[in-house]
């Protein structure tokens, strides 16, 4: 239940958003979002967005998995 | 999709495991915590890829599969006031209550409406100004942010027919629960990635001081799932005790603080009841006294007889880690996703469901 899902920002008007849940348009409330831009991505929880993805963080995160020790 | 894909590359999957199978002296019990990640590990085919000395262990998280029976028949109850719509997240609706189910109840006419998000209830609320919504709110840390915002749009806008249920849950008391029950050994816990949104991997601290026990925040990827039981294994080998975040493009160590605001402006800590684990301190969240106006349960009042579940299932064991599935003398023979008996063959993130579906 806890499932949450990737979504690129759209447009934002006040506290709404339209974003883009792989490929499907839909509105999302972004109010727990702080400074969330068009263009970012989030993750959205049964109509909300829950937390900003850093894109930065995940390039990292993809670097230590390829890692080989 | 962007965020997804590039998580689930089955070379790199295949290069963890090989890491893992690098730690093959240790003998360890690892429990992910949530459903979402149980789904995962049985979905991607996890569990077949990893070596015999890791055991994974379903934890108690899945919302639907910990409420309590009572907390099943009161919402039952609340389904025959024909007054009354139920507005609720799918899987509560099949849920076997002591003699009835919602879905049995809409057989005989109770209007139950599926929602997707907390938004849809209030809609229903504004479109049945005669009628009374009652929502019925259960989730953990991910879920309970959105329902405190929803409630306050609910004041804002002055909507008088609209009231809550509420049954949410916190994961930190629940894990305590288990190791202070020493039921089973936890030699490592994969903490929910979603939970720790709001809370943070602060929240975690004292199983990893006071229990010694490691914790890694895990992602929702194969990817992810199969790296964070990599970082356990290297803890548990290095003699570590500490919280690691692996999905820390979306978890920080202080958590969402508009989230957790949210949560303390309409909700406080109480202690509720837990199908398997019984009643557990601070482990729940009520309406604060100023949101009472909006509380099904004082409004309603639902009354239950006696509630009992099914002897036979071990959905309580199961959630606890003890008994698999299969060790349960109903698990396939009678109680299937068809005609689940317990709440663990109903969640489609169940454990038993999991098993069914691809165990």
């Amino acid at each position: 239940m806890c499932l949450a899902i990737p979504a690129k920002i759209l447009k934002i008007e006040d506290n709404l958003a339209l974003v883009d849940m792989a490929g499907v348009k839909r509105q999302a409330d972004i109010r727990m979002v702080s400074n969330a831009r068009v263009g970012e991505y989030v993750l959205i929880h049964a109509g909300f967005a829950i937390e900003k993805i850093g894109e930065k963080e995940a390039e990292e995160t993809l670097q230590l998995l390829r890692e080989i020790i | 999709m962007k965020f997804v894909d590039e998580f689930r590359d089955r070379a790199i999957a295949e290069r963890i495991v090989k890491k893992i199978e690098r730690f093959d002296s240790l003998k360890v019990n690892l429990m992910e915590v949530c459903g979402t990640h149980t789904m995962v590990i049985f979905k991607q085919g996890l569990k077949g890829m990893l070596p015999k000395n890791v055991n994974l262990l379903s934890g108690p998280g899945c919302p639907v599969c910990v409420t309590s029976q009572e907390d099943i028949d009161k919402t039952i109850e609340l389904a025959k006031d024909e007054n009354v719509i139920i507005a609720t997240f799918g899987d509560m609706v099949r849920v076997p209550g002591t003699n009835s189910s919602l879905e049995k109840e809409r057989g005989n006419g109770a209007d139950v409406r599926i929602i997707y998000s907390p938004s849809e209830a209030l809609r229903i609320a504004r479109e049945n100004p005669a009628r009374r919504v009652v929502f019925l709110a259960i989730g953990f840390e991910t879920t309970s942010p959105l329902i405190a915002a929803s409630l306050l749009d609910v004041q804002k806008e002055k909507i008088d027919n609209f009231y809550i249920f509420s049954s949410h849950k916190l994961i930190p008391p629940a894990m305590e629960a288990l190791l202070e029950s020493k039921e089973v050994r936890i030699d490592g816990f994969i903490c929910p990635g979603h939970v720790s949104v709001t809370i943070g991997s602060n929240a975690y601290k004292f199983i990893a001081q006071k229990y010694n026990v490691p914790c890694v925040i895990g992602g929702f990827e194969p990817l992810d799932v199969l790296q964070s039981i990599y970082m356990l294994l290297k803890q548990i080998k290095e003699k570590r005790t500490e919280v690691e975040i692996e999905y820390f493009r979306a978890v920080h160590p202080e958590g969402n603080r508009i989230a957790q605001e949210l949560i303390d402006e309409v909700f406080e800590v109480s202690d509720v009841m837990w199908r398997g684990l019984g009643t557990i301190p601070k482990s729940g969240l009520r309406l604060k006294r100023k949101f009472s106006d909006f509380d099904a349960e004082k409004e309603f009042r639902p009354k239950t007889k006696k509630s009992k579940e099914n002897p036979d299932c071990a959905c309580g064991e199961v959630l606890r880690g003890v008994k698999k599935p299969t060790q349960c003398k109903l698990y396939r023979k009678i109680c299937t996703p068809e005609e689940p008996y317990g709440p663990c063959m109903v969640s489609s993130e169940g454990t038993c469901a999991a098993y069914y579906k691809y165990g």
